[in-house]
């Protein structure tokens, strides 16, 4: 008997096992290839101080010393593994700060944003999408095209500043930026399922607008569907920098941008990987629901 | 609360106890700062941030006035120069405490001297007090009195002790133990700085009342200026420091009693052209560059006044030298703008082989004129001003490219790569004495911007100033400097390595809530008289003002 | 709808033909400034009002609308084609290519690339002319906005795979290469119709957005983004809703390729 459990439960293990190893090697792959781009950008190590003009060339030299500007790469990268093992994520060049501190004190900000943002982003693009698919005189999918291309359009700094304006929470605007892609995307999948033979025989049986969508589109949809909530969980990160830096919102996307402004590497890299991760986990979640699925299916 | 005696001279005291009558406790002032400060350390003090927390929290001997340029005692209550300018004697207020209670005595000078002026520190106020080789010794003459020698006589000595904020010798808080009005209660990185009011600060109003008024000091960690401003106009901040010429234009038009121009500043922006011999541009750009003539004519070809009118909306003035006319002492009135002034730019051009070809500019080689101007892309009224000198400069046959870069880019490009033709940047000043920019003229020097680091005198007026530069700095005779520092000014405006284009006006904002504020062109320009200033009526906690 | 869509095609041509005919049609040059008047309100001279420069707004609407309404298609174009062809192969062919393309996909959502971009200006000569600095910038805008529509087409590739309609296919011996034509490339339309719509705005900003590293249009040449640019300034809201034209424009533009196009009648 002990076997039979055992033996579906050792596959999954493995399973599991292959994928951290995965994403543990693609994440260190990240943290090299992020800290290769800033260190080989141009700036690296400059520091708007130089420009002082009561600094003896002793106090230039020093300052130029003092952000790594002689450090090799590998060097780097390699003392950065080091203290990393050790449990160390090392200190912002730029805020004085240890980068764990400044990571704890600004990670659930950014969670709490991006999760409200790719809710709402979500609620509102499904069910517009939903809305413009089903609607039989067009009107809807016209309406709903029009606002996500308006969203699309207005610059996320404009948004912001609107949101400023009139004191509507900022992070509100990361759902308005994640919406129009969550929209387009969700549409013209549905429509696409909806169009099939079995979904059309099914109406034409006379089936409600709310079995079809339930029973016969979304399931069809759905592993597009998935894997869309895999990236947009990127796409919400990446929309949490211009709008923390414009509504001033203390997170890590307002990090992100100070830190590559001011060229600090040790923070950059950590930033990366933690972004890596959160893509990684989010499209590997993403493909394990999806999966199991299809080989249904098959 | 003490009322002022009846007396005729103690009307100016009435009046300076007025804010005792109406200041509330827990009055809070906000600003916001554009990006975080590097270091709380008074000595090395190098970015605008953490020059504003030292202006607030830190205590110096000697404290030089904003509003007359003039100096005034602080710590200490008298200082003497020696004739041979190379000693300094302080005598200190006695009784004080550092915020935390420590005592303040001439052991704390003497151990701020000794931090200063480790050569490991590398701190960019010690540097400034660096005239030569050798040791700079601090003798302790009693509880109250000390005498700081250095190797070599400096010029403007006194002054330069406006910028070195005392430490404690025996705090064991170190540099958070401040002198100044204010100490530092509160630091949330990249987020806001809570400022705490000195309960040991020494200064007393007239009516003997404790200063500073304000009880504590909000500071707000704000990159964005429009948002910055709408944060103005809701009373959510009480003052901007400096706005740009649009948002005080906008300021003006909607609220006329919060806008000040506080006349022309110490900050001019400059273009200057790569003179770098190693540089890897074109040999025929390079000999463009490096002709006085070329120079000349393009700067002729800039109309410095719709630059004014157009960028600045008038708030600014066309720009001749490297001192402005804000400095007042030191600025050479004798000395114009180059004037507009196409013909004569193309007679210039032509003496040099220039010649015009279908409204296209041509070297005695045949090469079209055109070069690039980098600048720092975040600034518009640069990226602005480079766009009108691209019209101006079409007007004598020169294709002027205009690359925008990011900072940490165009640093790169003049102090390391030099691949760049030219470069609009402005220059912040903050002393007035010209001595401190001896490392841009000096044409040995790093900040020598258009050729750092000659090994010898480039050219013959380079070596001129060098040697005027120089000699200034080894003479006390303040009279006879300023005839030394003019003729540099009128070297500069004749060779123009920089191309000076403007000086802007120090332009505020500030609340009609904080009273007694007259905002000055130098910096930090609303509040200079921090202790001073008090806010009128209360404000609840978190709550905006309308 | 028929009238709809005929009136959307007009405004097509009409956006097309007056952008290509800025030369002729735009009342002043785009770079010409009028320094007597910058910053000015509408006015019979100026019909949407001059920029904080003096220059003619409308002209630099119309030719900030040529440099942008090809551009930006082709960079979106570009970036469809790589979804198209690297997630369409990752999930055509599964097992450990398909896992291994992805990984790299994740890599490519989650890196730096801000710096890749100052490094490419840095590698670019300095005299380069602003329309071929716009055109590079595009490209590397098609270049590295493929990452997130290649999932979903991964996904999507690989539901195909096991669909009836590929084993219907195999199985009456058509081949590898001409079943993924026939089948494969109609199929992938809905969602590559979505990434090239949601693309063409979003390159439009993010051109602007690089115009401060140097990158993309630079002065005194318009684009569509850097005209939208000017809305970020607080003023513009209230007192200047002129300022709105070319979002109003590019909103109007891309809704009526929307109309025009139809994409259900594409793959319906």
């Amino acid at each position: 008997m002990g076997s039979v459990v055992g033996k579906p439960r050792r596959r999954l293990v493995r399973k599991l096992s292959g994928h951290v190893a995965r994403i543990l090697v693609v994440l260190l792959a990240g943290g090299f290839l992020g800290a290769t781009l800033v260190r080989l950008a141009p700036g690296y190590g400059t520091n708007p101080e130089e420009l002082d003009s009561r600094l003896s060339a002793a106090s230039i030299q020093a300052l130029r010393q003092a952000r790594g500007a002689n450090e090799g790469l590998a060097s780097f990268y390699a003392h950065y593994l080091e203290r990393l093992v050790r449990g160390g994520l090392g200190e912002s060049q730029t805020l004085n700060e240890p980068v764990r501190q400044l990571l704890a004190e600004r990670f659930p900000e950014t969670l709490q944003s991006v999760g409200l943002g790719l809710a709402l982003g979500w609620m509102a693009g499904l069910a517009l999408a939903m809305a413009a698919v089903m609607s039989r005189t067009g009107i809807a999918g016209v309406a709903a095209g029009l606002l996500a291309s308006i969203l699309l359009c207005v610059p996320a700094a404009v948004l912001a500043l609107l949101f400023v304006i009139v004191q509507a929470p900022g992070r509100l605007v990361i759902g308005l930026i994640v919406f129009p892609n969550i929209f387009h995307y969700a549409r013209n999948l549905l429509a696409r399922a909806a169009a099939m033979p079995h979904v059309l025989t099914a109406r034409a049986k006379g089936l409600g607008n709310a079995r079809v969508l339930l029973r016969h589109i979304l399931p069809v949809a759905a592993p597009q569907l998935l894997a869309l909530a895999g990236v947009s969980v990127s796409m919400a990160f990446a929309a949490a920098i211009p709008v923390e830096v414009l509504c001033d919102l203390p997170g890590i996307g307002q990090l992100a941008w100070k830190a590559a402004m001011g060229r600090d590497l040790p923070l950059l890299v950590n930033l990366t990987m933690i972004v890596t991760l959160i893509t990684l986990v989010a499209n590997t979640v993403a493909d394990l629901v999806a999966q199991p699925r299809q080989a249904g299916e098959a | 609360m003490k009322l002022p005696a009846i007396s005729a001279t103690l009307l100016l005291m009435g009046l300076m106890s007025g804010p005792l009558v109406r200041a509330q406790r827990g009055s809070q002032l906000r600003f916001s700062l554009a990006s975080d400060p590097k270091t709380f350390n008074p000595l090395l003090v190098d970015d605008d941030a953490s020059e504003a927390i030292r202006y607030l929290t830190g205590g110096v001997l000697v404290r030089l006035n904003r509003e007359t340029q003039q100096l005034e005692p602080d710590l200490a209550t008298s200082w003497r120069v020696s004739r041979a300018g190379n000693s300094i004697t302080f005598t200190l207020r006695r009784n004080l405490r550092f915020s935390d209670g420590t005592p303040f005595t001439a052991q704390d000078v003497a151990y701020t001297i000794q931090r200063l002026m480790d050569p490991v520190l590398h701190s960019p106020t010690g540097d400034s007090f660096r005239s030569g080789p050798g040791n700079v010794t601090a003798r302790i003459i009693g509880k109250n009195q000390i005498t700081i020698v250095f190797p070599r006589p400096i010029v403007g000595l006194a002054k330069l002790f406006d910028q070195v904020g005392i430490l404690s010798a025996h705090s064991p808080h170190k540099e958070m133990a401040v002198l100044g009005p204010y100490y530092v209660a509160e630091y949330k990185p990249g987020s806001y700085l809570l400022l705490e009011r000195n309960p040991n600060y020494w200064k007393r109003d007239g009516a003997g009342n404790q200063l500073p008024y304000i009880e504590s000091i909000r500071i707000s960690i704000e990159e964005n200026r429009d948002i910055e401003m709408l944060r103005l106009m809701r009373g959510e901040i009480d003052f901007i420091n400096s706005l740009d010429p649009d948002l005080y234009d906008r300021l003006a038009r909607q609220a006329p009693k919060m806008a000040y121009d506080a006349g022309v500043s110490l900050d001019s922006e400059q273009m200057w052209f790569n003179e770098v011999p190693a540089a890897p541009i074109p040999a025929y750009k390079k000999a463009w560059f490096t002709s006085t003539r070329f120079r000349r004519a393009v700067s002729e070809s800039i109309n410095r006044a719709d630059l004014v009118r157009v960028v600045f909306r008038g708030h600014a003035q066309p720009a001749v030298s490297w001192i402005s006319p804000a400095n007042k002492f030191w600025f050479d009135a004798g000395l114009h703008p180059h004037p507009f002034d196409r013909k004569d730019a193309l007679r210039l051009l032509a003496e040099d082989g220039f010649h015009l070809q279908n409204g296209v500019l041509r070297d005695r080689g045949g090469h079209a004129v055109e070069f690039s101007v980098i600048t720092n892309g975040g600034n518009m009224e640069r990226v602005h001003m480079a766009a009108m000198i691209q019209q101006d400069l079409a007007g004598i046959g020169i294709r002027l490219n205009v690359v925008t870069l990011d900072f940490p880019s165009l640093i790169d490009r003049i102090t390391r790569s030099f691949n760049y033709e030219a470069c609009l940047l402005g220059l912040v000043n903050d002393g007035l004495d010209p001595n401190a920019q001896m490392n841009v003229w000096l044409s040995s020097a790093d900040n020598h911007q258009w050729d750092p680091d000659e090994k010898t005198p480039a050219t013959a007026w380079e070596a001129q100033i060098d040697r005027l530069m120089r000699a200034q700095a080894a003479t006390l005779d303040v009279k006879k400097r300023k005839q030394e520092v003019d003729e540099v000014q009128q070297i500069v405006w004749r060779e123009e390595p920089f191309i000076y284009l403007v000086y802007k006006d120090a332009l505020a904002g500030v609340s009609t809530r904080l009273r007694n504020v007259h905002p000055v062109a130098l910096r930090p320009q609303v509040y200079w008289n921090i202790d001073q200033l008090w806010i009128a009526g209360g404000r609840a906690e978190g709550r905006g003002w309308n | 709808m028929k009238w709809v869509r005929r009136g959307a095609m007009a405004f097509l041509v009409a956006v097309f033909a007056a952008s290509m005919l800025a030369n002729f049609i735009a009342p002043a040059s785009y770079a010409y400034q009028f320094r007597e008047l910058p910053d000015a309100a509408p006015s019979s001279q100026h019909w949407l009002g001059t920029d904080d420069l003096g220059r003619d707004r409308l002209s630099r609407l119309l030719y900030g609308t040529r440099v942008s309404l090809l551009l930006a298609p082709a960079a979106a174009l570009v970036s469809c084609a790589l979804a198209a062809a690297i997630g369409g192969a990752a999930g055509f062919a599964g097992g450990w290519l398909e896992s291994a393309v992805m990984a790299a996909t994740d890599l490519v959502l989650s890196l730096p690339w801000l710096f890749l971009l100052i490094t490419v200006r840095a590698f670019l000569p300095l005299n380069v002319a602003p329309i071929a600095s716009v055109a590079i910038t595009f490209a590397l805008l098609g270049c590295l906005g493929w990452a997130a529509a290649a999932r979903v087409v991964c996904a999507d590739a690989r539901t195909l795979k096991n669909s009836e309609i590929a084993l219907l296919a195999r199985a009456t011996g058509s081949g590898g290469l001409r079943l993924l034509w026939r089948h494969m490339v109609p199929n992938l339309k809905p969602v590559l119709y979505a990434q090239f719509w949601i693309s063409i705005p979003v390159f439009i900003l993010t051109e602007a957005n690089l115009s401060i590293l140097g990158l993309g249009v630079a002065e005194p040449l318009p684009s569509w983004g850097g005209l939208l640019r000017e809305l970020e300034d607080l003023t513009s809201f209230s007192a200047q809703p002129w300022l709105f034209a070319p979002l109003i424009l590019l909103v109007l533009t891309v809704s009526c390729f929307h109309v025009v196009v139809r994409e259900e009648e594409m793959w319906g």
